[in-house]
């Protein structure tokens, strides 16, 4: 079903008894030529592109709970374009430009809002830093404006420029940076890689990998064995724990990460604004709660949950920095489980084993490249070569030393 | 999360940092025919379980000293701490037993 203002017309004068599911619940088949791991953002748009982009096939989508219950449902749902690397700036374009006409190509409200991001600059070191990542990011395709005090007291009047420690000298605004709504990203693309012939199989946790002369022959599951010709893994969060069941170990460790929603206010926070110096980011939801989050609890956990110093340390940053955020209460809380990479950057290549593909080490930052991402995966998974813009995402670059360091801040999760 | 320092008795774990797996610890020959894939595996590939982790926290704002902890990461409880030192001569122990 195609949805349209006509559609959503005659619904309205006939009760809403036409709207069907938005995508089927089929029964796993014996083999596919597909198979992607994992139901979230990463992995059904990898479904859909490799559907839409990559010709007719027979592709599934495992997932252990349900769709969008992992990290495309709790994160802090930011979208932007403004890397410094060669290696990072131009897939993050590329995926920013998909979120631009993500709707049109998906028919589906994903409220893909550009509302535009502003970097924080509070020292004369940081000014020109923020002057050579604008430029990288001009020369990428991207766009970038520096701000002075004055455009910035413009924009957000209440920050707390007089800061004792971090005064606000200006600022890095990426216009058509902004905020997407997450929960209908998974729901499009599963709808979308649906309506394609996609199975999109929920419940189904894949518990090994039948392996065979190094290449791969299937997947067992909870819900039985399902051959396939060539297996995706997307399952940030969990991918140390998949892909040791094929023996691998990876360059990543698992943390958790909070963020952080207050009660619903009115409209004050027009984009969003984040804090380098003091760790802190912060935008308001179309509901009005002001959605923020900091730093990694710093140690390896799948808690999904965090500790309170972090939530202290947060609030601090956030208090320092918009002092009215004090009157404002703090509505709920929650933990994502973050694949952190040695080098704070992603992954995306062939295993040594046949067959078998990973998709992963997105660190804070796989929402924003869920499109790209799953563009990426399916060129792969199809083509055996990487795409364009992910060709610096391979497993062996930290024994080539082409690491992609992008903080600069050290060879430990924790750090960056 | 409290943890219980041999020496010092249960401290925040405010004061501590974080350096990762436990076997750090156990850091690669240099001279190995090997090497450049050991200190790569060494530096670089984590088991990262579910579970039960061994892992190195640093007493930075205390007594200086590393312990080895082993800590649930799905329910941050603290089940063992040991001195570093202690669990690294254990180490080089067992080795020249064998």
């Amino acid at each position: 079903m195609r949805y349209s203002g006509f559609r959503l017309f005659k619904e309205a004068l006939t009760g809403h008894k036409g709207w069907a599911g938005q995508w089927r619940d089929p029964e796993p088949q014996d083999a596919y030529d597909y198979l992607i791991i994992g139901g979230g953002g990463h992995g059904l748009a990898t479904a859909y592109y490799l559907a839409k982009e990559f010709g007719g096939a027979r592709i599934a989508v495992l997932e252990k709970g349900w769709i969008g219950g992992g990290n495309v449902g709790r994160n802090t749902t930011i979208i932007r374009s403004n890397y410094l690397l060669d290696g990072n700036e131009p897939f993050y374009e590329f995926s920013l430009k998909l979120w631009e006409n993500l709707e049109q190509d998906l028919n589906y409200n994903a409220m893909v809002s550009q509302r535009g991001i502003l970097n924080l600059i509070h020292t004369d070191a940081q000014r020109d830093a923020a002057r050579r990542r604008g430029n990288a990011m001009i020369l990428n395709g991207s766009d970038a404006e520096l701000l002075d005090v004055a455009g910035v007291r413009a924009m957000y009047p209440f920050l707390n420029f007089d800061n004792a420690r971090f005064p606000i000298k200006g600022g890095l605004l990426h216009r058509r940076g902004g905020t997407v709504r997450h929960d209908a990203v998974a729901w499009g693309y599963a709808r979308g890689a649906d309506r394609r012939g996609v199975d999109i199989i929920q419940n189904c946790e894949v518990t090994g990998f039948r392996i065979e002369g190094g290449k791969v022959l299937g997947v067992e599951t909870s819900r039985g064995y399902i051959g396939a010709v060539k297996v995706g893994v997307s399952v940030a969060g969990s991918s140390g724990r998949v892909m040791a069941k094929a023996g691998m170990r990876l360059p990543i460790e698992s943390h958790v990460l909070q963020a952080f929603v207050s009660e619903g206010l009115k409209p004050i926070i027009p984009g969003v604004i984040t804090y380098g110096a003091g760790h802190f980011y912060c935008s308001q939801s179309d509901k009005g709660g002001l959605v923020f989050g900091g730093d990694i609890d710093g140690y390896n956990s799948y808690a999904q949950r965090g500790n309170l110093p972090v939530v202290e340390d947060v609030v601090e940053s956030g208090m320092s920095l918009i002092p009215a955020l004090g009157r404002a209460r703090l509505l709920r809380s929650w933990g994502g489980i973050m694949d952190m990479s040695m080098d704070g950057s992603p992954l995306i290549d062939k295993t040594h084993i046949d067959g078998l593909y990973f998709n992963g080490g997105w660190c804070y930052g796989g929402f924003k490249a869920t499109p790209a991402a799953g563009y990426c995966f399916a060129h792969l998974l199809k083509t055996d070569r990487p795409h364009e813009t992910a060709k610096a995402y391979r497993l062996d670059r930290f024994m080539t030393g082409h690491m992609i360091d992008e903080k600069g801040q050290g060879a430990q999760p924790n750090l960056h | 999360m409290i943890i219980n320092h041999p020496l010092l008795g249960p401290r925040d774990a405010q004061e501590f940092t974080y350096l990762g797996d436990a076997n750090l610890i156990n850091r690669p020959d240099w001279q190995s025919e090997n090497a450049l894939q050991e200190f790569h595996d060494y530096l670089h590939l984590r088991d990262n379980p579910v579970g039960l982790h061994r892992e190195l926290w640093f007493h930075e704002q205390g007594d200086r000293s590393w312990l080895v902890v082993t800590r649930d990461t799905t329910t941050h409880e603290i089940t063992d701490v040991k001195l570093a030192r202690d669990v690294a001569r254990a180490n080089r122990a067992s080795e020249v037993i064998r």
